[in-house]
């Protein structure tokens, strides 16, 4: 078997990277981490002619090879190191058409490395749109290099670009300009100090501050015949090397591109006219929140109360074909129950990351950017921090993740910290059976009460996540250096494989992932509900039989009761009973104490615990709902979820820091315990305190 | 009184002539922000800031802190 062509995409955010690396994959790639770090790591596979393979890596998109993030750095530490297996034999730089003269800046440095690289041309369909010709063999030899006119929208190129990788080792590897002549005597200083070395190598590893397989920084300040300069003066070289780059690029368009400004049409001015205006673009954003939740909340509800009828039927449905025993109900009253609690989601999740991702793809998250900076301004975040509020009410990792590309540490560290208030569709199941219980159906005006409250509940977490940032932004003494460059990208018609494939991905990443977790609890909260220790538990039976001889129950009756009294002593009944006394000041009982001591791992598990504590001990299935709508207060009477407790709940789970994985990302993204430990504090106390006045004030 | 691109109005054009302020990020420049490269307002947010520039052709938008710190030359008015 020949060896597999490795690839690495390389360009610029918004040129269409991902649409060129999902034309040349299709369905076959996954997403990973790189190791120790939660940049997202995209590769697949393509099939090339002649039967050969090409293993493709998206890397993240980038400006330059300075990196001023980790993402960006990832990019840097994989084509500086020929050691690493992922590195590769030839680089593809994706430009897009319309903006070619800054493209091509990163495409110089590439060239440097002398690695083969390809240029794609993407987006060639906008050429005659935008009045654009060009000279692709003139710029084929000023650029050294083979260019692939792609359209991924029209499906054009793609072929073109297969049969150029697969003919890698044809292209050239020399640089298309010398840098080095911005500090002639510099750079032959440094030439003589590394002979073995390649020179714009070494220049990164000065300028970046960053380790880079086998030559480092400081071995670099080791050597005494060379001096590095200091950082004012590398900064200035850094700017005279850029300028030097965009002279040789602007004089190979010059030739090599011709744009007849009056053939083009631009759509942006028109849109942007109205979309960033002072009044009608914060109103057209309002509306476009405000439908997103609307439509969450309606279209989701129909498949989601399938779902829900369906495990209930299927759990069923294996007590009465499986023979009777532990086995059986492990899987009707564990399994089941808990993988029903998983599915449940998908529909919201699934809306959620299209709406998401087609306000991306469409270039509008951008214009929210420069909409909502200068409030955000006010409570210490950036225009940037929108974007992860709005994803975390779809999942606040993936939104912790997207907080990268703010500038600013203490920003960005604000945006971290105060993202887990939103909320995240892990809580909305939650909601929804709490809301359908103790909320009135009716209706206000036409919105229904339910919808409103949801509304509400969604509201207070946005507030609560202003509100903690502006105390923040109050209490951190951090100084950082701040600035904020935006890029603008063209308005495009979302790409449905695009959108497809990003729905699919994220789908099925929470699935896998939290799935895991909801399922290994609903396991072990069926085994400690099914077993325990005691004569409580273990003569049930004898000793209901006794207390009740006298009353005559029906033996369905009987049975109910004794299941109730076992799972009252069950292991699972003995730790909710021991916190009993911190929650009943809430409202809660030990059944929802032990939903809320297991949804610390995942608030999502919080529904699926209920329904399995709730089968476990009922002989007829029946939706969760409905079991939790017959619960009656032990002590009080009357029915346990009431509005009083019910609001308590729905308070609790709008501050409370519960979810394993977030802090483990906080963790992660902040380089310190610190941080994740004030997060679990602070909110779950202060969410324990607002659900108990809640609680308090109504009952 | 040396001009900066916090001053440029809608409609007018411009002509970057100075960048070297060590408070202008890398990126920025690495995007297209240079001397002798035009610069035109497209859109400013309420109270003038951020503002949404075309330089060069590139279209982003920068805080009018950073704004300040760019010395430009107006070429039309």
């Amino acid at each position: 078997m020949s060896k597999q062509i490795n690839v690495a995409l390389i360009g610029n955010p918004n040129t269409g990277k991902t649409s060129v690396f999902n034309s040349l994959t299709g369905l076959n790639q996954k997403v990973g981490n790189y190791p120790g770090i939660t940049v997202e790591k995209k590769e697949g596979i393509c099939k090339l002619p002649r039967g050969v393979k090409a293993h493709i890596i998206d890397l993240p998109g980038t400006y330059s090879l300075n990196a001023s993030s980790l993402d960006e750095n990832v990019v840097i530490e994989l084509l500086l190191n020929k050691n690493d297996k992922d590195f590769p034999d030839v680089a593809v730089v994706v430009s897009d058409v319309e903006n070619l003269k800054r493209n091509l800046l990163l495409y110089t440095q590439i060239k440097d490395l002398k690695i083969p690289t390809i240029l794609v041309i993407n987006m060639s369909d906008r050429m005659a749109y935008k009045g654009i010709q060009l000279d692709i063999a003139y710029l084929e030899k000023e650029l050294q290099t083979k260019i692939a006119l792609v359209s991924t929208r029209k499906n054009k190129g793609i072929d073109q670009l297969k049969e150029l990788i697969t003919n890698y080792k044809e292209l050239s590897t020399e640089p298309c300009l010398n840098a080095s002549e911005i500090d002639k005597e510099y750079f032959d200083k440094l030439r003589k100090a590394f002979p073995n070395q390649l020179l714009y190598k070494l220049w990164l590893v000065i300028t970046q501050d960053v380790n880079f397989g086998k030559i480092d920084r400081n071995e670099i300040d080791a050597i005494n015949s060379f001096k590095t300069k200091g950082k004012a003066d590398l900064k200035r070289l850094q700017q005279k090397e850029t300028i030097k780059r965009y002279q040789f690029i602007n004089n190979t368009l010059k030739k090599g591109q011709t744009i007849d400004l009056k053939s083009a049409k631009d759509l942006r001015i028109k849109l942007d006219r109205i979309l960033t205006h002072k009044v009608w673009g914060y109103l057209i954003f309002a509306v476009i929140l405000l439908t997103i939740f609307q439509a969450i909340y309606d279209w989701s509800s129909v498949p989601m109360d399938f779902i829900d009828s369906a495990f209930a039927s299927l759990s069923e449905w294996t007590k009465n074909v499986m023979p009777e025993g532990a086995f059986t109900s492990l899987i009707a009253e564990g399994i089941i129950p808990g993988l029903g609690g998983i599915v449940i989601f998908i529909p919201q999740i699934a809306f959620l990351f299209l709406f998401i991702s087609v306000l991306e793809e469409t270039g509008y998250m951008s214009r929210v950017v420069f909409l909502m900076d200068r409030i955000m301004r006010r409570f210490g975040l950036s225009g940037k921090s929108v974007v992860p509020l709005i994803s975390g009410t779809a999942c606040a990792i993936p939104a912790i993740m997207a907080t990268r590309n703010i500038e600013s540490w203490k920003e960005r560290l604000i945006t971290i910290l105060v993202t887990p208030f939103t909320t995240c569709s892990a809580r909305l199941p939650v909601y929804l059976i709490i809301i359908s219980l103790v909320i009135p159906e009716g209706r206000f005006f036409g919105l229904s009460y339910q919808a409103l409250t949801l509304m509400l509940l969604y509201l207070i977490g946005f507030g609560a996540a202003i509100i903690s940032a502006w105390i923040l932004n109050k209490i951190l003494k951090i100084k950082s250096k701040t600035f904020f460059v935006v890029e603008m990208p063209n308005y495009k018609l979302p790409l449905f494989k695009n959108v497809a494939l990003t729905v699919l991905e994220k789908t099925k990443s929470f699935v896998f992932g939290a799935g895991k977790i909801i399922l290994a609890i609903s396991i072990v909260l069926w085994f400690l509900a099914s077993y325990g220790s005691g004569d409580d538990f273990n003569n049930a039976e004898e000793i209901i039989t006794t207390q009740f001889a006298s009353e005559n129950l029906s033996s369905e009756e009987l049975q109910q009761k004794i299941s109730s009294h076992q799972l009252e002593h069950s292991f699972i009944g003995i730790a909710g009973h021991a916190i009993e006394p911190a929650i009943r000041p809430l409202g809660y009982d030990w059944k929802i104490g032990i939903a809320i001591v297991s949804s610390f791992a995942a608030r999502e598990v919080f529904v699926g615990t209920l329904a399995t504590i709730y089968s476990v001990g009922s002989d007829e299935e029946e939706t969760i709902k409905n079991r939790m709508a017959g619960e009656v207060n032990p002590i009080l009477g009357g029915p346990l979820f009431n509005f009083a407790s019910g609001i308590s709940l729905l308070l609790f789970y709008a501050f409370a820091m519960q979810c394993m994985s977030t802090l483990a990302v906080v963790k992660r993204e902040t380089n310190s315990w610190k941080w994740p430990m004030y997060q679990l504090v602070i909110m779950s106390a202060f969410a324990y305190v607002v659900a108990l006045i809640a609680y308090q004030v109504l009952k | 009184m040396k001009l900066t691109l916090a001053d440029i109005k809608r409609g007018q054009q411009g002509v970057i002539i100075d960048v070297s302020s060590i408070h202008i990020p890398l990126k920025l420049l690495e995007m297209g922000c240079l001397p002798g490269n035009p610069v035109e307002l497209v859109q400013v947010a309420p109270f003038a800031d951020p503002m949404y520039l075309n330089i060069n052709g590139t279209h982003l938008a920068i805080r009018k802190e950073t704004a300040i710190h760019i010395l430009i030359e107006i070429s039309n008015v």
